[in-house]
């Protein structure tokens, strides 16, 4: 079943257009990436979809009903969820208050402060520490930890392996991976191709605000894929 | 006796606290300097004197009405008018709050005259308390002094462990990102408006039985409160309190000294601080970004 449908979105800051008739759709169950190199929408995408841009009403279906322009906290309790990107973890809070922020719609369902420490036990361990004092791998943690604690039915996660060392990039992946396992949708923005194509399922490069190229991921070429990343 | 005059000037710091929690509040959520304030906690003053005259009511009993009347005052205030200025820098809400401040004080005028005013509570602002070695405190700035301190506990718990004052310290560091936690702003901000109006009105109560005031009396409660704040530092409660303690015995001391320095003395306590600690005696370091 299509939990997501977007069709024919433009977006802008200002005057400046920033995305040219996006469409895409993404299945209940399935992660998607979305790739493309720097400028190319990327962020202003899932912004969009999170209700920090205005966009037209019917651009955006999410369970059969239109929500494009809704904003952010309605978005929430309909159950699309960011992980924002430089992962903006609040510096007053403890990582347990972090954590509960993410719940804050009190939305229902499988995650808990629970669950969440066995998904990512460092985050148990420093439960009480400012969130802003972990490293930035912690905090990418902390940061999809909160997204989960929403109990969203899509999690748009945007942009994973800022700044992080690979090994850590990798470990962030495979607990993705997991999380996707146990029945979570994903729409994932990446700059880092290797990494998330070994998660999704489908894959759009994103190249100067529109969709360059679409597909599953085990059947483009790496000519195909780095033709349509950086323009032939 | 200077121990006297400390006594004293603790008290009235207790008062002066109450004035600032609410303004600190304000700032610290949304980054609205509210220069009504002061007028605002006069204004509750005025609804206390007409509770008081309609229903025979003791004015401490009229808080259990006063309070709720602001907040709702605050929380629509800020729904239907303050939230539309947010987050177009400082000056809309500086300008609009100052007309606002003007309008309440010409409302007061026509409503109420020039007269000066008093609430007049039954004799406990003349009773006193003995604390032996020749000590006595007035029994009504101990009772302001700890009806300031309870409030203040009550707030810092309520900020510190509940659901809602996660999301104000939430939305204090990054609006933008508590948005997307699903917080909705212009209701978020509504409450910390009530909260801050429910808080003034209680210091404006106790302001009316302690003193005399008049429709004008609220620039100078804004302006205590902003000393009180920023000697303190923004962000602290406790430092808050710290601020309102230190004003008020400059101020008690300032006026053992001359009855005219009172003041005087609190200004210029205020601008020493301002000079050699800028972001206050007990601020948070603040995070750049």
């Amino acid at each position: 079943m299509t939990l997501l449908s977007v069709r024919d979105l433009s977006a802008f800051y200002g005057d400046f257009q920033a995305l040219f008739g996006v469409s895409l759709d993404v299945s209940e169950g399935q992660t998607v990436a979305v790739i493309g190199a720097n400028g190319a929408g990327k962020t202003t995408f899932l912004r969009a979809l999170a209700g920090a841009l205005p966009v037209p009403h019917g651009a955006v279906e999410f369970a059969g009903r239109p929500v494009g322009g809704r904003p952010a906290h309605v978005l929430v309790e309909l159950g699309i969820v960011l992980v924002p990107e430089g992962r903006k973890i609040f510096p007053s809070l403890s990582v347990r208050e972090n954590l509960q922020m993410g719940a804050y719609r009190r939305r229902a369902g499988p995650w808990t402060l629970d669950r969440v420490y066995r998904l990512f036990p460092i985050l148990g361990e420093r439960r009480d520490q400012p969130g802003t004092n972990l490293s930035g791998g912690e905090q990418q943690m902390l940061a999809i930890g909160r997204g989960l604690m929403a109990n969203p039915r899509l999690l748009l996660v945007d942009e994973i392996s800022l700044g992080l060392a690979p090994v850590v990039v990798k470990h962030l992946y495979e607990v993705l991976g997991t999380v996707s396992t146990e029945g979570m949708t994903l729409l994932v923005v990446e700059q880092d191709v290797s990494q998330v194509l070994a998660v999704a399922q489908r894959v759009y490069c994103f190249r100067k605000g529109m969709v360059a190229l679409e597909g599953v991921p085990a059947r483009l070429t790496r000519g195909q894929i780095s033709a349509a990343y950086f323009g032939a | 006796m200077w121990v006297d005059t400390v006594v004293q000037g603790v008290l009235l710091g207790g008062l002066y606290a109450l004035f600032a929690t609410g303004l600190s509040l304000i700032f610290g959520v949304m980054r609205l300097v509210n220069l009504a304030h002061g007028d605002f906690s006069i204004l509750a003053a005025f609804i206390a004197v007409v509770v008081v005259q309609t229903l025979e009511l003791n004015p401490l009993m009229t808080l259990v009405l006063v309070v709720p009347i602001m907040a709702a005052i605050g929380y629509g205030l800020q729904r239907l008018a303050l939230n539309r200025l947010l987050g177009r820098g400082i000056l809309p809400a500086v300008l609009v709050t100052f007309g606002l401040s003007i309008v309440i004080q010409n409302g007061l005028l026509e409503t109420f005259s020039a007269d000066s005013r008093r609430l007049n509570a039954g004799g406990i602002e003349t009773a006193s308390v003995a604390l032996g070695g020749g000590l006595a405190v007035g029994a009504f700035p101990l009772l302001t002094f700890a009806v300031a301190v309870l409030l203040l506990v009550g707030l810092q718990l309520l900020i510190g462990r509940s659901a809602i004052g996660r999301a104000f310290r939430a939305a204090s560091d990054d609006g933008v990102t508590a948005r997307l936690m699903g917080v909705d702003p212009d209701r978020l901000y509504g409450l910390a408006m009530a909260l801050s109006l429910a808080i003034v009105a209680v210091a404006g109560i106790f302001l009316g039985i302690r003193t005399t005031f008049t429709f004008s009396s609220g620039p100078d409660r804004l302006l205590f409160a902003f000393e009180a704040v920023i000697i303190g530092g923004l962000g602290s409660l406790w430092g808050t309190l710290a601020g309102g303690v230190i004003l008020g015995v400059a101020q008690t001391a300032g006026a053992r000294l001359s009855p005219g320095w009172g003041v005087l003395t609190g200004h210029l306590v205020f601008l020493a601080v301002l000079l050699l600690r800028p972001s206050g005696l007990f601020a948070k370091s603040r995070r750049v970004d």
